[in-house]
């Protein structure tokens, strides 16, 4: 059973369609990269992923349950409570393109308040594994700081420190790179590769074909809400089969 | 004109208008405790995706700012036994706190929901992906941004509010002003009595100003850096 199933999924914001019948398997341990032109839909993917959007057809398992949804005894989809939706959100870590650090806390305060507050681990031990995350991702030196007072890298490495401390068995990267200054993108991707490395599943939307390339197992090609090609970093960048993919290889190469 | 400065002096020293100065200290605080929750409840409704909920705050905002505060005043006090046939009469100074209460909620109602408004929406998304439920992340994330905006412009209507509690003269409920009324229409020392009612309502303004920088400033608080840490860092 894979970690992440997608299941024909659609997804429509009123009358414009965005996802439109996709299909995706994830394996524990697996890092997939999504790419696609700017609307095709990947932030849209990877939101009904947690059910941060609902969805009209279809349906998404993470490790076998549904999120957002129960089945109804005649086979239909029902929204869950919310207190139910966010436990199993807790172990979906998500890092954004524009980091959303909590601007009232320190980097450690961000680090423990889920923990804390959702998991209930006691105080004293989540400050404890927070300044060992800071520390992974070069940042324990930082932990008594605003984000306001980070630069954009070190912001993004504590939101993944942040996702890290929940403890996910998924994570999901919408751009993570993408609202940096160009010399502090490579300290962000470092800290994913070492994720990557330490075996934690990832779905990862990014423009770093570096990245794509060195770490994925393999790439998505979305194109106007579908998968149109996937497969290992190494064939579809030497060969890619759809005539989209070769149009988007070309821009972006 | 004369000024009969006896006259003053002995109305500025007496104490009869101390039990009246509590009493508007006291109506001040509990309008505007009604005020603040009616305003939380308002400000969610405004922002709720229920459209009926939203047409309950557009309803009760648009009431509550387009109908005279004195006029609901009278109303709670005089008309409303009336209306129900003496069901409902309530002494002055319970009339006259709601009345102001449930107008001043409909401010306060539009100053939360901008508070809330403030507040980056990707701050709540990030709250919801790690776990957090609606409440957990109104109260734990999205609230404590919303105060920084939220606090200041309450301090002001608490002070505009010291201020409207004279209206409660209109109902008799002995405050500040109504005590001068009391004392001017039998000493005919209008002046002199006004002026006293003026130095109380600036003395509690006063007090309520010196409140409102104070928790102002420790809301405003910045970062409590860790001494240690800065110490390793710039050492
Ligand atoms: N909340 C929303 N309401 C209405 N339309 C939306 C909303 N979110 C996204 N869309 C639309 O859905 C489509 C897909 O958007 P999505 O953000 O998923 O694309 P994307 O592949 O992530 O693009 P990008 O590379 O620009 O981030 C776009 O046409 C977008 O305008
Ligand atoms: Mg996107």
């Amino acid at each position: 059973m894979a970690l992440v199933e997608i299941k024909n999924v659609h997804k429509r914001f009123g009358d414009l369609e965005v996802l439109k019948g996709v299909s995706l398997n994830v394996e524990a341990g697996e890092v997939v990269v999504l790419l696609g032109a700017s609307g095709s839909g990947k932030t849209t993917l990877l939101r009904c992923i947690n059910h941060l959007e609902t969805i009209h057809d279809g349906e998404i398992k993470v490790a076998g349950e549904l999120v957002g949804y129960t089945r109804d005894k005649d086979g239909k989809l029902r929204e869950e409570k919310d207190a139910v939706t966010s436990a199993k959100r807790a172990r979906i870590g998500m890092v954004f393109q524009r980091f959303n650090l909590f601007a009232h806390l320190t980097a450690l305060e961000n680090v423990t308040e889920a923990p804390v507050q959702v998991l209930r681990v006691p105080p004293a031990e989540a400050r404890k594994r927070a300044l060992d995350l800071l520390a992974s991702v070069g940042l324990k030196d930082k932990a008594d700081h605003y984000p306001h007072e980070l630069s954009g890298g070190q912001q993004q490495r504590v939101a993944i420190a942040r996702a890290l401390a929940m403890e996910p068995r998924l994570m999901l990267f919408d751009e993570p790179t993408s609202a940096l200054d160009p010399e502090l993108v490579g300290e962000v991707l470092e800290t994913m590769r070492r994720l990557a490395a330490s075996g934690m599943t990832m779905i990862v939307v990014t423009h770093e074909m570096s990245f794509a390339r060195d770490v994925a197992d393999r790439v998505v090609m979305m194109a106007d809400g579908q998968v149109i090609e996937e497969g290992p970093p190494a064939q579809l960048f030497s060969a890619p089969s759809h005539p989209r993919t070769k149009a988007f290889l070309a821009r972006i190469l | 004109m004369v000024f009969d400065s006896s006259a003053f002096f002995e109305t500025l020293f007496s104490s009869t208008f101390i039990v009246p100065a509590l009493t508007t200290l006291g109506i001040t605080f509990v309008a505007m405790a009604l005020a603040i929750i009616l305003g939380f409840g308002g400000a969610l409704a405004a922002l709720s995706r229920h459209r009926a909920l939203r047409w309950l705050a557009q309803g009760y905002l648009g009431f509550f700012r387009g109908v005279p505060v004195l006029v609901q005043i009278v109303f709670w006090y005089n008309a409303l036994p009336v209306l129900t046939d003496n069901a409902i009469n309530l002494p002055a100074l319970i009339a006259g706190t709601i009345a102001l209460g449930l107008n001043e909620g409909a401010y306060m109602t539009e100053i939360i929901r901008s508070g809330l408004i403030s507040v980056d929406p990707g701050q709540r998304e990030a709250a919801r992906a790690l776990g957090m439920t609606k409440a957990k992340a109104m109260r734990r994330i999205v609230m404590p941004q919303a105060l920084k905006v939220i606090i200041p412009p309450t301090g002001n209507q608490f002070i505009a509010m010291l201020k409207t509690t004279s209206l409660l003269f209109a109902i008799a409920v002995p405050e500040i002003f109504s005590t001068g009324t009391n004392i001017y229409s039998q000493n005919f020392k209008y002046f002199e009595v006004l002026f006293v009612v003026s130095i109380w309502y600036l003395a509690l303004t006063a007090l309520l100003t010196a409140l409102q920088k104070m928790i102002e400033r420790r809301f405003a608080a910045r970062p409590r850096r860790n001494t240690a840490i800065l110490a390793q860092e710039h050492g």
